[in-house]
């Protein structure tokens, strides 16, 4: 251990060069992004015109397919958080999905005829009965609900590691489900209408005023524009998401969620809380999917119990182990690719194919593909930064004094050593 | 000089096995003081109940005052005990920064809203934190392996960067299992020199568990043996090396006839 008496200029290591060759690449980066951004932003402009191609046209999805591949993928960039981040193996996410739904259902249906109660809602008669609130409102309620839900969830199962958590977690991802398809009879209290599930569920809008005077729409269910505002919006939210997602990898608690999935003794011994930090992990994942969930309910105009099945939960999993477990960009790419094979690729495929059944093995197709990734492309399309320079650094291997000689050399001793 | 640290009859049984056995212990302050005793001595189970990893079956353990005993380590951390680990446990896929940064973790305050929106008070305390993490590096030597993965460090930087890591939680108190195994006798002379220093320059208080006695030996105020989870000695270097105890712990008993 060496001490330096006087702060010298930073000696260029190879270390050093690969980490200036990495800044540039994140520079390349940010226009790429910005470009692929556009061009989903711009996306039902060209859309007729991409679908009136020869042969490939019919690969491009409707735009409400696409607000499906965007929903979805927003809730696996949330899912990213608890298990790529954090290292928190969660086969229950469909959990907050379901959660997020049934708040959007609750606050602006008729579910609850009892009452008569507008507040900011569009498109619907001020004398229909229920409540009915602003599908903004409701979004930001979901969100806080899925968190509290998740918080609830969370403290006592993060006590567990590894498989232990992921078989808790799988358990609580049957239990909401299977509380909303029998809650229709609590002590005579119909919560969540059973089986039958609750619809019609209004959709957004910014009201009249707002119309007026911004040009904003009134509602998004009378308008012309229906799919558009909904992809809009849908691609707003996913953008909000992927934001918050970033930034707090970066941040304090992004480090201490790494630092529990290196290795949960010593981020412990470094003064990590481990309980506070993996709750707020499993909450933010939460957030998010409860987001999805109250968005989609509201595209749907309906929450239905048939939707929150366990495949959900291994379907956005899948998302995140194909694109990059830990990357954000790489789970988008994964949620796309997925999200499309869903809605509307494998169908197209099996036409093109001439075999109608093409979708009822998605899940075996989803399964090949994860197989395929992991054999060849273990740490998925996009890998997380961190793993991808695992791969191209080279080991520091220099000698403890050699390191000390060589700076000591100036610029010719550098040039010496590398004739030499 | 008062006591830092203070070590009750801690006990600790795994099953039937006694691994510390109602230890007495001390520590003063702006000490070094060193545990030594052969393998399985319970040198580790010890270490691990001061840091909070294990809660002692019996016994107390006070830290400037306050009784620590079966606190979680975070909180242990918080107070100011710092602590490497005997089989290097860094964070591998994390940089050299990056893991001093989550030394510091207890003591930076960006919160989640904060962090997402990115305020400017927050962005001032990350840039203060890493020149902070920077100076670190450096006084470790660790300058110019900043930016490398903990992963690919070299094996003494490694074992450098968990020295750093340590000092990142601004500790009181250091706890160093083995800081000198797999070292090269010129590397571990330069430890001891900078082990004195962490106390000269920065008034630590050190508390080492280690097996190279030229070390124990040399810098020391105190050293405590164990040996089957008992304390069989304790005192000024010299003193426990003439030891009889401590002698026939390590060589085994001599043929009396």
């Amino acid at each position: 251990m060496s001490t330096e008496p006087e702060p010298e200029p930073e000696r260029r290591s190879r270390v050093d060069d690969v980490t200036r060759r990495l800044r540039r690449q994140s520079l390349t980066g940010w226009p790429l992004a910005t470009a692929i951004a556009l061009l989903a932003v711009l996306y039902p402009t060209y859309i007729m015109s991409l679908q009136e191609l020869e042969t490939v046209g019919k690969y491009f999805p409707s735009l409400g397919d696409s607000v499906i591949v965007v929903v979805f993928t927003m809730m696996a960039v949330g899912l990213n958080v608890v298990v790529g981040y954090a290292g928190l193996l969660d086969l229950g996410y469909v959990a907050f999905y379901a959660a997020g739904a049934y708040t959007a259902a609750w606050f602006a249906s008729q579910q609850f005829e009892q009452v008569t109660f507008h507040f900011g809602a569009v498109g619907i008669q001020p004398d229909v009965t229920g409540i009915h609130l602003s599908i903004w409102l409701i979004l930001i309620i979901a969100g806080v609900f899925t968190t509290l839900v998740g918080i609830l969830i969370g403290f006592p199962t993060l006590r567990l590691r590894g498989d232990y958590l992921a078989i808790v977690t799988l358990g609580f991802g049957e239990i909401i489900p299977q509380f909303v398809r029998n809650a229709d009879n609590l002590h005579g209290f119909d919560l969540t209408h059973g089986t039958f599930g609750i619809s019609p569920i209004d959709a957004p809008g910014f009201g009249e005023t707002l119309s007026d005077s911004l040009g904003l729409p009134a509602s998004y269910q009378a308008s012309f524009d229906r799919d558009r505002l909904f992809y809009w919006t849908a691609l707003f939210l996913l953008g909000v998401t992927v934001f918050a997602c970033v930034r707090l990898r970066d941040s304090r608690l992004g480090r201490a969620w790494i630092a529990i999935r290196e290795d949960e003794t010593a981020a412990a011994a470094m003064g990590v809380p481990l309980m506070r930090t993996k709750t707020w992990a499993y909450a933010i994942g939460a957030f998010f999917g409860g987001v999805a969930g109250a968005f989609y309910a509201s595209v749907k105009s309906g929450a239905f119990p048939a939707d929150f099945f366990f495949n959900v939960s291994i379907f956005l999993l899948c998302m995140v182990i194909l694109g990059g477990i830990g990357s954000v960009w790489g789970v988008i790419l994964g949620g796309v690719i997925l999200g499309w094979l869903n809605v509307a690729g494998l169908a197209t495929i099996g036409t093109d194919l001439g075999i109608e059944d093409v979708p009822k093995y998605q899940f075996g197709i989803y399964g090949v593909i994860i197989v395929a990734v992991m054999l060849l492309r273990p740490t998925g399309l996009i890998p997380e930064r961190r793993h991808q320079r695992e791969l191209e650094e080279a080991v520091s291997d220099l000698p403890l004094y050699d390191a000390e000689h060589d700076a000591s050399l100036g610029r010719g001793g550098e040039d010496r050593i590398r004739r030499g | 000089m008062a006591d830092l640290l203070l070590a009750e009859r801690v006990r600790k049984e795994f099953g039937g096995l006694i691994a510390v056995n109602d230890v007495d212990f001390i520590i003063p302050e702006r000490s070094i003081v060193s545990l030594i005793g052969p393998n399985g001595a319970g040198k580790t189970t010890f270490f691990n109940m001061l840091t909070g990893v294990y809660t002692p079956t019996s016994g107390r353990i006070v830290f400037r005052g306050v009784d620590v005993t079966g606190k979680p380590p975070h909180a242990v951390t918080e107070l100011g005990v710092g602590r490497t680990f005997q089989n290097i446990r860094l964070f591998q896929h994390m940089t050299a920064l990056e893991n001093v940064l989550v030394g510091m973790h207890a003591r930076l305050k960006g919160g989640i809203f904060r962090s997402i929106i990115g305020t400017p008070g927050l962005r001032r305390e990350e840039r203060q934190a890493s020149e902070r993490a920077r100076d670190l590096l450096r006084f470790c030597g660790l300058r110019g392996r900043t930016d490398a993965l903990a992963r690919n460090l070299a094996y003494g930087d490694q074992r450098r960067l968990e020295v750093a890591r340590a000092l990142a939680t601004e500790p009181v108190l250091v706890l160093l299992d083995e800081p000198t195994a797999g070292m090269n006798p010129q590397e571990t002379a330069e430890f001891t020199g900078f082990v004195g220093r962490l106390r000269e320059d920065r008034g630590l208080t050190i508390l080492m568990i280690e097996h190279d006695m030229k070390v124990v030996m040399g810098i020391s105020d105190r050293v405590t043996v164990l040996d089957y989870g008992e304390k069989i000695a304790e005192g000024a270097p010299d003193v426990v090396q003439r030891d009889e105890r401590v002698v026939e712990a390590y060589l085994g008993r001599a043929a009396t006839a």
